[in-house]
């Protein structure tokens, strides 16, 4: 398989990353110690390439009723400058990818597939789009991601940005995006800028082209450091993820699997009077209970002893299998394990006690109400 | 850049065995092992007066990542382990050749074992 590399590798290879591959991309695991990567988010911030993500734009008349029967929810409903999580479903009602889009007016969107799934969402909308009068463009390889996140995230992005546009960022919701002039060698750019996150802190992407991702980087860490910010890696973004109980395609969502038992029923909007692909299937899924009432369904595990639980590991109760876990491991802010598995309904609710087959061993774990963190306001 | 101390041995499984003649052997994982493990969580250490056998494990060690065997570098009895590292296994990080041992065999006899350069070769350059 080609590896592919950022704009930044450069960036990551002089910081002496640890690299992994991801979806297909040379990606960085960890700078220095994943460990102090999540603390710094948690307590300061942390600066994040995720440009191995896809950016597909959606544009022209059709483009909110397209995303309505493309995708699995409203998407039309979603005001300008607001931004959406969203589905994409095969007819059977499995699930392609997670992604987020974001309306950046009546009738254009940017829709962020992930990494592993950039090319096949691109090449999928566009076959959804045959009969609207509507145009896909795939702009991920040109396209670069960083993210800034923590509870100093916004002060640090905000050295960057011209004191008249100051208001537009420090009024900025969540699940919004606006354009603002960022500062990169001088020269002020206009980029997009979201306060979406994937760490359940506080935290803003900037959508940027290549050329300019390696200035704006450095930009951020020189002025950032000095409020406590530090790159952050794929290992950080993992267990920060976790702990904030976000899913992770591949392990909580595949095309195996289905919204409703994800806990992602409300993503999926059948109140819509379009139709939508895996329509039929998802409402047929929804009546039978699978995932709800029946069957199996996502949940949160607490670890009673200080051994963590990893993805695949069988969960028990009284020694029978009634569950898999999905993925799993310390949880560096909480002190102890978390894991998020499917388990039988009937062993579902909070406060439940079971094991997880630990390589043999039997180790007990509660089921606790996600998310096992949430940020103080 | 990960170090080899040179003064030790170390079996291909990345673990270090002492060589000053004393025994018991002290033995703990390399600089090797730890960097790729990331931050070390849990250490899972054979209780002292059982019997390690070389080449098989013994152990576990966990990151927030991964988990993996530790595996016996020597046949032997297990005399001593440290406790420090159980209670605080970041020091296996921070200090693997010194602080960070794990614990100590009376050796009966030893598996197949590397020089420090050996080692050093076989991971990616000299010492």
């Amino acid at each position: 398989m080609t590896e592919n590399h950022t704009a930044l590798y450069g960036e990551h290879q002089k910081a002496g990353a640890s690299f992994t591959d991801f979806g297909g991309w040379q990606m960085p695991l960890k700078y220095s110690s994943e460990l102090a990567e999540h603390h710094a988010v948690r307590n300061a911030a942390g600066l994040f390439d995720l440009s191995h993500m896809g950016e597909v734009w959606v544009s022209g008349p059709d483009a909110a009723a397209f995303l309505d029967y493309a995708l699995a929810g409203k998407l039309s409903a979603v005001a300008v400058g607001k931004a959406k999580y969203s589905l994409i479903c095969n007819a059977d009602g499995g699930i392609i990818d997670d992604l987020i889009s974001y309306r950046r007016s009546d009738d254009k969107y940017l829709v962020v597939p992930n990494a592993g799934n950039a090319a096949t969402v691109a090449a999928l909308l566009a076959e959804r789009a045959a009969g609207f009068d509507v145009r896909v463009q795939d702009v991920s390889v040109e396209t670069s991601l960083i993210a800034v996140q923590g509870p100093n995230a916004e002060a640090i992005l905000l050295t960057l940005v011209p004191a008249g546009q100051h208001p537009l960022v420090k009024e900025l919701k969540y699940y919004a995006a606006v354009e603002v002039g960022i500062t990169v060698r001088g020269t002020v750019h206009e980029l997009l800028l979201a306060r979406t996150g994937y760490t359940g802190e506080d935290g803003f992407e900037i959508y940027l082209p290549n050329a300019d991702a390696p200035a704006l980087w450095q930009a951020l860490l020189a002025s950032g450091t000095d409020q406590g910010l530090i790159p952050a890696g794929l290992a950080a973004r993992d267990s920060l993820r976790l702990e904030a109980g976000m899913p992770l395609y591949g392990n909580e969502l595949s095309v195996d699997g289905h919204p409703y038992a994800a806990g992602l029923g409300p993503v999926v909007s059948l109140a819509k009077e379009s139709d939508f692909v895996g329509r039929a299937a998802l409402a047929a899924i929804r009546e039978s209970g699978d995932g709800t009432t029946t069957g199996r369904k996502l949940v949160g595990l607490k670890g009673v002893g200080r051994r963590a639980a990893r993805g695949h590991y069988p969960v028990l109760k009284d020694g029978a299998v009634i569950g898999e876990v999905t993925s799993g491991q310390p949880s560096p802010t909480l002190g102890y394990p978390v894991a998020l598995a499917y388990v039988d309904v009937a062993h579902a609710e909070p406060g439940t006690l079971l094991d997880v087959d630990l390589r043999g061993k039997a180790e007990p774990f509660e089921v606790v109400a996600l998310p096992f963190y949430r940020r103080q306001k | 850049m990960s170090k080899v101390a040179p003064e030790l041995q170390y079996s291909a499984e990345h673990e270090w065995i002492s060589t000053d003649g004393s025994s018991p052997s002290t033995i703990g994982v390399s600089a090797v092992a730890a960097d790729a493990l990331g931050d070390i969580v849990y250490v899972d250490l054979p209780e002292v007066g059982a019997t390690v056998t070389a080449g098989e494990p013994c152990g576990e060690i966990e990151s927030t990542k991964s988990v993996s065997d530790l595996y016996a570098p020597v046949t032997g009895e297990v005399t001593e382990v440290n406790t420090a590292a159980v209670d605080d296994p970041a020091v296996i990080n921070s200090d693997p050749y010194g602080a960070g041992w794990l614990f100590k065999v009376a050796v009966e006899s030893e598996g197949p074992l590397l020089t420090a350069a050996e080692y050093a070769a076989a991971n990616g350059g000299g010492l």
